[in-house]
């Protein structure tokens, strides 16, 4: 399964596509990397005179790529529509992420089992510093049943 | 380690994963993970992985599907346990 094969597969609209290129994905992992362009529409809210990209935008971005890309990979040889939900994550932030900036998310699983995927995910900033950490699950979940 | 010593070390367990107290202090065989305790999906893979983990033990795929009272969870447990053993 060719990378871009896997961003075609990708359930989100334009708005909320946080994934632009995977640099890196196997059985154990995937790298792949975003930039937050200027015009996003948030940044003129968060904050009002100070636009930083939200928390919960960092932790979607570092879950569409950990997570949910990693999961369409594993699923490769399974003919079956499957959606992916996050069900936890645990995140700390250490930096903030200014609009315009390029992240590059890393991701290894930490196990695989039952339909339940867990990840170690790290996103880093152009400078090679790591922005936010931790470890993000979710469930794969075929369409007939939700 | 008999039928009772299993359960009380699955309540450990499970404590972990549930909000519901009533139904976690009155825990016994017939108690259902989903319908008594609202235990999600997820966390059901989280109890099944911790009781590998406790019990030195391999669930299954076909295993993990029974796993939905303490009754099945507990006759699994001690199947895992024996065959172990033996």
């Amino acid at each position: 399964m060719t990378t871009q094969e896997i961003l075609d597969k990708l359930p989100y609209g334009k708005s909320f596509l946080f994934v632009d290129e995977l640099l890196h994905i196997d059985e154990n992992g995937v790298k792949g990397t975003y930039i937050y362009a200027k015009d996003l529409p948030f940044y003129e809210s968060h904050f009002k005179d100070y636009p930083v990209t939200p928390a919960v935008i960092l932790t979607e971005t570092m879950a569409q790529i950990g997570l949910v890309c990693l999961g369409i990979y594993l699923l490769k040889d399974i003919n079956l529509n499957t959606s992916i939900a996050m069900t936890s994550n645990a995140i700390d932030f250490l930096k903030p992420v200014a609009p315009g900036e390029q992240v590059t998310v890393t991701s290894e699983k930490v196990y695989f089992r039952f339909n339940k995927l867990s990840c170690k995910v790290k996103m880093e900033n152009a400078a090679g510093e790591v922005v936010c950490k931790g470890n993000i699950s979710g469930m794969l979940i075929s369409k007939e049943n939700g | 380690m008999n039928k009772e010593e299993i359960i009380d070390t699955l309540k450990t367990i499970i404590e972990l994963y549930s909000e519901e107290a009533t139904a976690l202090a009155h825990i016994d065989e017939n108690t259902d993970f989903i319908h008594d305790l609202k235990i999600n999906s997820a966390n059901l893979v989280d109890i099944v992985l911790d009781i590998e983990e406790k019990f030195n033990i391999e669930i299954d795929n076909d295993s993990m599907a029974k796993m939905l009272t303490v009754k099945a969870t507990t006759e699994i447990i001690a199947q895992k346990l024996d065959a172990h053993a033996g």
